[in-house]
């Protein structure tokens, strides 16, 4: 029998998103929180650059250019209601993290450094603005430790490395979680009025990938599989700077520093794709531009990567071609000590990793599999939506990189993550808090973990011949390459098939580990099988998207195609069977036009 | 290469005590030691039980012994160490199952130091930021860049010595908010300190400044916090 407790609202997560909501929702309700992890170690804490306002504490800004770019940069799939809800937030959250004591970088006047950002522009220069506040390149670290630090002032519950299994719904409710705590093996049954999943995004199923290996899409598996659609599941943004072969993000921040692009014969390749902005483009277009550069023989000796290139004396070069002065209107001119002091983490891991100094050497790179657009749907409050009417799932609420606003559209800006998290987180955990204070508990069913003993317990004894490594490597590999930054049927139809033979092959799994404590084999195994879910739902959508749009680019269908495919697009599981709808884009302020950087 | 990895085992569900697994896998001088330990688990027994989740240094969980310093297994790469590659658990907290050890105290310790702004003065009227100069954010820097990995706490000859000790990375906690211009709390958190568990137990042995992933001068922060216990100023 499993551990019952009970708290009007449970907080599923620990990351950025995760603790906001908790912190808020605990203001007013019982809260616990609840990661398959210490929160400290989140995968927010790998954000590097910052995170976006328009608080024009260098130039002028305003919310609306924000939102035009954001609407923009999601290539007019974004929802422009949610949007401009968050951009007109994001000052207001900025100064809340700093007021919560988040140390960010400074200005010589004291206040909050900002600096540019691909896509993020002044609406009537068209010019880079600089709009990312950021605390050196660890600016997610430093919402991660401080949203933890604010929730252990505030005396949030938490239930550290706890992997919860299955979400328990009663009368079409949210009733509360099912969970297994990893150093003993025991299952716990959550009773709650309220349940918010913030569990992060499923960038594991691709090769080369930046995310952390417990980025395996759990909360949109759990929920997919109890009946709920996944929306635009066929965006997902591969970063244009990854280090080569490893994967580890280079932040954008170095481009916005003034480091630029070089192809394999030592040109700057970006003003020929984007002619204005050039290395600032939006991810989605600099990342093609990458692997077009690669694929027409101009990759470094022949391989798939090119270099980036922060070296003071290339940067200062380029800034003076392209006219780039400073605030104040004086001459840019980057130094080494300042590449040093804004861009330490950078320094440490291309010297860790690649034996280069950025510094002194270029820094080879390719694009890396990075951020979950699509997810489990949300109205802007954090709601989770359930059909193409938007009808609310009473009692469910989602936040962050495993939910789809939309605010992200079809390709996301830079540093509007760390918003994202930071006003969703909140909203979800105020609404989830005052959902609570009306709601009853439903009542619990019979035996709540029947569902988990039959899944997990199964893993558990099971004696199959399969191996998790392998199968999980076969899924990456077919995911990065079939459904990777550029698609077409034939290799996409070939990844859901492939997947699809996965999913069988998975049932013969074999779990050596039959322990209790610290069973990581079995958890392990139980994401795997996580990941092949969302990863046939990845697979699908892509295929059935017959256009190219932000991140989704088709070599069989070249064009954006506004007359039928300006909708989102939703996923279920019914009978075992997945089936595909639509809902529309909620368009308000700026009407699709062509999307040139 | 062909790699010799000798992992301590300890699987408290069968075994009395730990011992050492000698494992013969191929590798490169290129892999870090957690796609080391990451193979073994996949390929060879996967029952091997370790923490691990960003796989780039920034996340804190994979610190452990390699060849006999603290390490975090992601950011240590084989040609740091050579082919004849020994791992353990760090020292100084219980072992739960092979490298997995307790974490809580370690927890409980930085939670001692009230790590988290404290400012009771109002809010600036105008709704913006407090202020703050580039240089007084500059004094607080290097003690921002802790990812609570505990590497350093528990390669401190005091802290295997006393596990009462908050220890290195706690004392770290307390130098990033004593010497935050923002922060209100520095002379509650250096009484924390000046007690018979705090900064007295540190006996400048330097491990934990060698030990840091993140290159954090920690004997460096701990003796501006003694520093500040004794003169009362934070400059």
């Amino acid at each position: 029998m499993a551990k019952v407790h009970q708290f009007d609202v449970i907080v599923v997560g620990g990351g950025g998103a995760g603790l906001m909501a908790g912190l808020y929702a605990s203001k007013t309700a019982k809260t616990a929180v609840i990661s398959k992890m210490y929160p400290t170690r989140s995968h927010t804490g790998a954000a590097q650059g910052g995170i976006a306002a328009a608080l024009g504490n260098s130039e002028g800004d305003n919310p609306a250019w924000h939102m035009y770019d954001t609407v923009k940069g999601s290539d007019y799939l974004g929802d422009q209601d949610a949007i401009e809800f968050m951009t007109n937030e994001a000052p207001q959250a900025v100064i809340e993290l700093e007021n919560m004591g988040l140390p960010f970088d400074r200005t010589p006047e004291g206040r909050i450094s900002q600096r540019p950002f691909g896509g993020h522009t002044n609406n009537e220069t068209g010019k880079p603005v600089r709009r990312a506040a950021h605390a050196a390149d660890r600016t997610g670290h430093m919402i991660l430790q401080t949203l933890y630090q604010q929730c252990l002032k505030n005396k949030v519950n938490f239930f550290d490395e706890y992997q919860v299994l299955d979400f328990i719904m009663v009368n079409g409710k949210a009733a509360g979680v099912v969970a297994v705590e990893l150093s003993t093996g025991e299952l716990h049954t959550i009773h709650a009025k309220a349940v918010i999943f913030a569990t992060g995004g499923h960038g594991r199923i691709f090769e080369v990938t930046s995310n952390a290996y417990a980025y395996t899409g759990d909360g949109a598996a759990i929920l997919f599989r109890k009946g709920i659609p996944l929306e635009d599941m066929e965006f997902f943004q591969f970063h244009p700077t990854g280090i080569y072969k490893l994967g580890i993000l280079i932040t954008e921040g170095v481009r916005g520093e003034g480091g630029v692009l070089i192809n394999g014969k030592g040109e700057r390749f970006m003003p020929k794709y984007a002619p204005s902005i050039k290395d600032l483009a939006s991810r989605d277009v600099v990342s093609r531009a990458i692997y077009t550069e690669i694929k027409e023989g101009r990759g470094v000796d022949g391989k798939n990567y090119v270099y980036l290139d922060i070296r003071p004396e290339t940067v200062n070069k380029f800034a003076a071609e392209d006219g780039r002065t400073n605030p104040d209107g004086s001459k840019f001119n980057l130094t080494a000590e300042q590449v040093l002091k804004k861009l330490p983490d950078i320094i440490d891991f291309c010297r860790v990793y690649l034996g280069v100094d950025p510094v002194t050497q270029m820094m080879p790179i390719q694009p890396t599999a990075y951020y979950t657009i699509g997810g489990i749907p949300t109205n802007k409050f954090g709601e989770v939506v359930i059909d193409d009417k938007n009808t609310v799932m009473p009692g469910l609420y989602a936040a962050g990189e495993c939910a789809c606003v939309s605010v992200h559209g079809g390709n996301r800006l830079g540093c509007n993550s760390l918003l994202d998290i930071v006003v969703f987180g909140k909203h979800a955990g105020l609404k989830a808090a005052e959902y609570a204070k009306t709601a009853e508990f439903e009542k619990l069913p019979e035996n709540a973990e029947s569902a988990v003993l039959s899944g997990f317990e199964a893993l558990r004894i099971g004696s199959g011949k399969e191996n998790v490594f392998d199968l999980s490597n076969e899924m990456k590999n077919v995911m990065f390459s079939d459904v990777g930054i550029y698609r077409n049927e034939k290799d996409m139809q070939n990844a859901l098939e492939k997947v699809r033979e996965l999913k069988k092959r998975f049932k013969d799994v074999s779990v050596t580990d039959t322990g209790k404590i610290f069973n990581t084999e079995l958890l392990n195994a139980w994401e795997l099988g996580n990941m092949l879910d969302v990863a046939e739902v990845v697979a699908l959508s892509a295929l059935n998207r017959k256009e190219s749009r932000g991140g989704h680019s088709r070599e069989d269908y070249p064009e954006r195609d506004d007359k039928n495919w300006l909708k989102h697009s939703l996923v279920w599981s019914k009978n075992g069977k997945l089936e595909i709808g639509y809902k529309p884009v909620v368009i308000t302020k700026h009407q699709p036009k062509a999307r040139v950087y | 290469m062909e790699l010799t990895v000798k992992i301590f085992r300890y699987n408290p569900e069968k075994d009395t005590r730990g011992n050492y697994v000698t494992y013969k896998i191929e590798g490169n001088a290129n892999d870090r030691i957690l796609d080391v330990l990451e193979h073994i688990k996949g390929k060879v027994d996967g029952s091997l039980a370790f923490r691990r989740s960003c796989a780039h240094g920034v996340c804190g969980s994979d610190a452990m012994r390699i060849n006999g310093r603290n390490h975090l297994a992601c950011k240590t790469l084989v040609r740091d160490v050579g082919a004849n590659i020994t791992v353990e658990p760090v020292l100084g907290l219980k072992i739960q199952k092979d490298l997995i050890v307790d974490m809580d105290p370690f927890f409980d310790n930085y939670k001692k130091m009230l790590p988290y702004l404290i400012n009771d003065s109002p809010l600036p009227a105008d709704g913006r930021e407090r202020l703050q100069s580039p240089e007084d954010r500059a004094r607080f820097d290097e003690s921002t860049k802790c990812i609570l990995c505990a590497a350093c706490t528990t390669s401190c000859p005091s802290y295997w010595a006393n596990g009462e000790y908050y220890g290195p990375a706690a004392i770290v906690t307390a130098h990033r908010f004593i010497f935050d211009s923002r922060d209100e709390g520095a002379a509650e958190r250096l009484h924390i300190l000046s007690e018979t568990d705090g900064t007295v137990r540190c006996h400048t042995a330097y491990n934990c400044t060698e030990a840091c992933p993140r290159d954090i001068k920690i004997t460096k922060a701990i003796g501006e916090v003694k520093m500040a216990m004794v003169t009362g100023k934070l400059d």
